[in-house]
């Protein structure tokens, strides 16, 4: 399976804008699965952090995580004043509170404009901005959280450092015989 | 030995059933006749949160309400295992269970994985008339996801407006 829609400025991406791999996650902020798949990340980063560029696409599961949608919301409405990182990361690193007034404090501890966050997180564009994530992890096959796409095709195996690491080195070295 | 199967065939006329989704209630593939109906067998029930199959088909009942798609889950399990399991995931669509005897119906759609008795992960859009629309084997431990369900409604339609 391929990613359907190639990741573009509208994404939220960390690391170097121009590495040779780009890594995409299909990511659910109240997943327990996601949560962990967040620590790896994090190490992933470390160690290929000059050849990797981090993507995070929402793929909220409303009806089981009934916060995720609004976490979802929180994390973009932050990314309106420049924190969605900051954002993604509080909210995995407290993931057991996620109701209405832990991310209003998210966002306080953030140093964020109130006012302007509650008006953004229930905006129709940041409400939109969530759905069409999930729309797009639909129909490039996301089959569950936390899905990865290492330069656009779906990593099939599970998310341990290793395998990514590998797939990773894999990835550069087919990018290096393509060259030659 | 492994068997590798084949979805029945486009234009086949879908196979009726009548199972169980509730101790006391039955639904039958002819109740739906008018409509598109989307089959997605697996495996069992229970299975793990943030990857189950049913999970993500229930994210995207909004979206299958555009075609006017009914949503069914088939499984082997036996309805109280079904009624457990819609209650803990939330699900808003009936799960029929192809108990007893088991399997028939799963073996009838070509998708009975008789070496661990279970349903295999397969997935049929049956169009208004009743006929085979489109269907899909995933390899047993490979969740399908949902993507191949929405093209083909959407083929489905597209070839309605013509």
């Amino acid at each position: 399976m391929k990613l359907t829609i190639p990741v573009s400025k509208k994404d939220h991406a960390k690391g170097k804008e121009n590495a040779p791999v780009t890594l995409v996650e299909y990511g659910d902020f109240e997943c327990p699965d996601c949560q962990e798949a967040y620590s790896i990340i994090n190490e992933l980063q470390k160690i290929e952090g000059n050849k990797l560029k981090f993507v995070f696409r929402n793929f909220p599961l409303s009806e089981i995580h009934p916060h995720a949608f609004r976490a979802a919301s929180a994390a973009e409405a932050a990314g309106k004043q420049g924190k969605f990182w900051e954002m993604h990361d509080l909210i995995f690193e407290n993931q057991e509170r996620l109701d209405n007034q832990d991310l209003l404090s998210y966002a306080k501890n953030l140093k964020l404009d109130i006012a302007q966050f509650n008006k953004d997180i229930e905006s129709e564009e940041i409400i939109k901005k969530v759905k069409n994530d999930f729309m797009s992890g639909v129909r490039s096959g996301v089959n569950g959280t936390p899905t990865f796409y290492i330069n656009g095709a779906r990593f099939d195996e599970s998310y341990e450092l290793d395998l990514l690491l590998r797939a990773i080195k894999e990835t550069l070295w087919a990018r290096e015989v393509i060259k030659e | 030995m492994k068997e590798h199967k084949e979805p029945l065939k486009k234009g086949t006329k879908a196979p009726d059933f009548s199972l169980k989704v509730t101790p006391d209630q039955t639904v039958s593939l002819s109740d739906f006749a008018g409509k598109p109906v989307i089959l997605a067998f697996y495996p069992a029930d229970f299975s793990p949160v943030c990857g189950g199959e049913m999970m993500l088909f229930n994210e995207i009942l909004s979206e299958l309400k555009k075609y006017k798609a009914v949503m069914l889950g088939i499984s082997v399990d036996n309805v109280w295992s079904h009624l457990a399991f819609a209650k803990e995931r939330n699900l808003h669509f009936p799960l029929l269970s192809d108990f007893n005897p088991k399997g028939r119906v799963s073996k009838l759609y070509n998708s009975y994985h008789e070496e661990d008795g279970v349903s295999e992960r397969s997935l049929y859009l049956i169009d208004k008339a009743g006929k085979i629309a489109w269907g899909y084997i995933s390899p047993i431990g490979i969740n399908p996801g949902a993507d191949g369900v929405l093209k083909a409604l959407e083929n489905l339609s597209g070839a309605r407006k013509k």
